[in-house]
């Protein structure tokens, strides 16, 4: 089967690979039928996440056919067509128990500080991912969910990762009606973010970036007011306090994690030396930005290993911190349900159509930006 | 007075969907654990899945006793980054001991990956795997700066580097010269 190969920071190719085979009772064999290159998969394209490895399959954003299962799988059959959580958990740990299925304790032995995720390095669990003809989904009676009937597979496939995260970043938020959201950052989760703080009641959404076409689309789509924070202001934390009648926002989401730019001494010693987990550009911003009392989110990846982050205005302003990888199972019903009412449009992300071929091409524009990319979707020859 | 911020002001209620999952409770005393049990407090009791055979060597965390039931078997450790990456599981995901060199294995595992293709009898395609189709198609000047620039610091480097060569050649055989008079 074709599948994605990485070779080493921002190299990557396509390459035929073995077919996955079932290894544990409640395997899956899932035909993929669209997948996503995801902004988190940029840190593992830059090189930035260790024990990253050469030969592995990126790609945690699929979905796709069941064409075979394992001994024990009871809930699926050949020929469901599902749609796959990016995150992989058995629902029977005592975290999965309480609805932390970012969080389950059986599903990555190389690390306990995250759940095993599909194609994302081996400190994530050293499972190969969906940017593949096929891929195997662990524990397919608790994880992989039915597309219902009628659904778009292009509102499927962004259902896996992206809507769900965007939203998880609104509800760790705690937004009360009429609070003012600010969110950094308008890639996808950023934008979905924005979209979601309204259902909560937010008063008002401000999105802070520096990318213009983003910025523009967000506005639109959320919809936002919108900042280019390279051009708009010098300081965006000051330009916060102005906007906010000098007290700061309600609450702050940071949609952007270890790429982000805005400060140069984040950016060496983030991205570059790699001497921190990932550049804390946004994260900082936040904590400044945010009123005392406020509660950050944070849904943007950072590395498992040391971030700078004004920690003493966490304390001086009683701020409350909440983070997580998406609960993708858990919110799985409610946002069905609101895509099937038209309340969140998720398919509008999309931009791109890539074929799995040209896989690297696909790598580059959405790393660079390039021809106003927003969400480039992957299309596989067994489906087109 | 009007409020200059007035004209960027969205009316909420003019947005599809505003306030249809506000949660009064949802305040950051809220358990983020949904359906709160404490069966944590028991210990690692649960009744776990079967265990998936380890059939190829998966280097698990020193932060849990066990292999997880189920595990992905991409890339087994291999050659002198897997080595590394050895011994870094020695230590905790709490020490950089454990995350550094997991990160100089990963730069190790790229070289390992280019001699494995010569192996195979191919070099690899990196203006391919680079994406720089793509930079070709939309961002031409940026790309070719970006080359030129490479280019330039290889270059200079390699020039320095040489020119470098040159002078200790030279004060060596300044030094055999001077030998050789006083040698007269």
């Amino acid at each position: 089967m074709l599948a994605m190969d990485y070779r080493g920071p921002k190299r990557v190719r396509v390459t035929q690979k073995p077919m996955p085979e079932i290894k544990h009772p409640e395997d899956a064999i899932v035909r993929v039928t669209r997948s996503c290159i995801c902004g988190s998969d940029l840190h593992l394209y830059n090189g930035n996440v260790p024990d990253t490895r050469v030969g592995t399959t990126f790609g945690h954003e699929f979905i796709g056919e069941v064409v075979e299962v394992g001994s024990e799988v009871t809930k699926l059959k050949v020929g469901d067509m599902v749609l796959v959580p990016f995150n992989i958990a058995c629902g029977r740990c005592s975290f999965c128990q309480q609805g932390l299925f970012g969080n389950c304790h059986e599903s990555n032995p190389m690390a306990t500080a995250v759940g095993g995720i599909y194609g994302y390095s081996h400190t994530a669990g050293g499972f190969h991912g969906g940017q593949a003809e096929y891929v195997r989904v662990p524990y397919a009676n608790f994880g992989p969910t039915v597309i219902p009937e009628g659904m778009d597979p292009d509102d499927a496939v962004l259902l896996t990762d992206v809507v769900p995260t965007g939203y998880q970043a609104a509800e760790m938020a705690g937004i009360q009606p009429g609070d003012t959201v600010v969110v950094f950052g308008a890639g996808p989760v950023g934008i979905m973010a924005a979209r979601c703080a309204w259902l909560f009641g937010a008063g008002r959404v401000i999105v802070l970036d520096h990318i213009d076409y983003r910025l523009e689309f967000v506005k639109n789509y959320a919809p936002a007011e919108v900042y280019n924070f390279k051009t708009d202001m010098q300081d965006p934390v000051l330009f916060l306090k102005k906007q906010t009648d000098w007290l700061g926002a309600d609450c702050v989401i940071d949609a952007v994690g270890a790429e982000a730019a805005g400060d140069v001494m984040q950016t060496i010693t983030g991205r570059k030396l790699l001497v921190q987990a990932g550049s804390a550009t946004a994260v900082h911003w936040a904590i400044n930005s945010v009123k005392k009392g406020g509660i950050v989110s944070i849904v943007g990846v950072y590395g498992p290993t040391d971030n700078l982050v004004p920690i003493g205005n966490v304390l001086n302003k009683g701020l409350t911190i909440r983070a997580n990888q998406a609960s993708v199972k858990r919110l799985l019903p409610r946002l069905i349900e609101h895509v099937q009412n038209g309340v969140i449009r998720p398919k509008e992300l999309i931009t791109h159509r890539i074929p799995l071929e040209d896989i690297a091409d696909g790598y580059r524009l959405f790393s660079d930006k390039l021809d106003n990319c927003i969400k480039p979707v992957l299309t596989m020859p067994t489906s087109r | 007075m009007p409020n200059p911020m007035d004209k960027y002001l969205i009316d909420p209620k003019s947005v599809p969907g505003w306030g249809i999952d506000a949660d009064p409770d949802n305040d950051p005393t809220y358990p983020m654990k949904p359906n709160r049990t404490d069966v944590e407090q028991q210990g690692y009791t649960w009744e776990r899945p079967t265990q998936q055979p380890a059939d190829v060597e998966i280097l698990h965390s020193n932060e849990r006793p066990n292999l997880t039931a189920v595990f992905g078997t991409a890339s087994p450790p291999m050659g002198l980054s897997g080595m590394i990456r050895r011994w870094a599981f020695r230590w905790s995901e709490n020490e950089y001991n454990h995350w550094l060199p997991l990160i100089l294995a990963d730069r190790v595992n790229v070289v390992e990956g280019v001699l494995e293709d010569i192996a195979h009898g191919t070099f690899p395609n990196i203006w391919k795997e680079k994406g720089y189709n793509a930079s070709w198609k939309h961002d031409r000047t940026g790309l070719v700066l970006r080359l030129a620039a490479f280019t330039a610091v290889a270059g200079g480097l390699v020039l320095w580097l040489s020119s470098d060569g040159d002078k200790k050649k030279a004060k060596r055989q300044q030094k055999h010269y001077r030998g050789a008079y006083y040698e007269q």
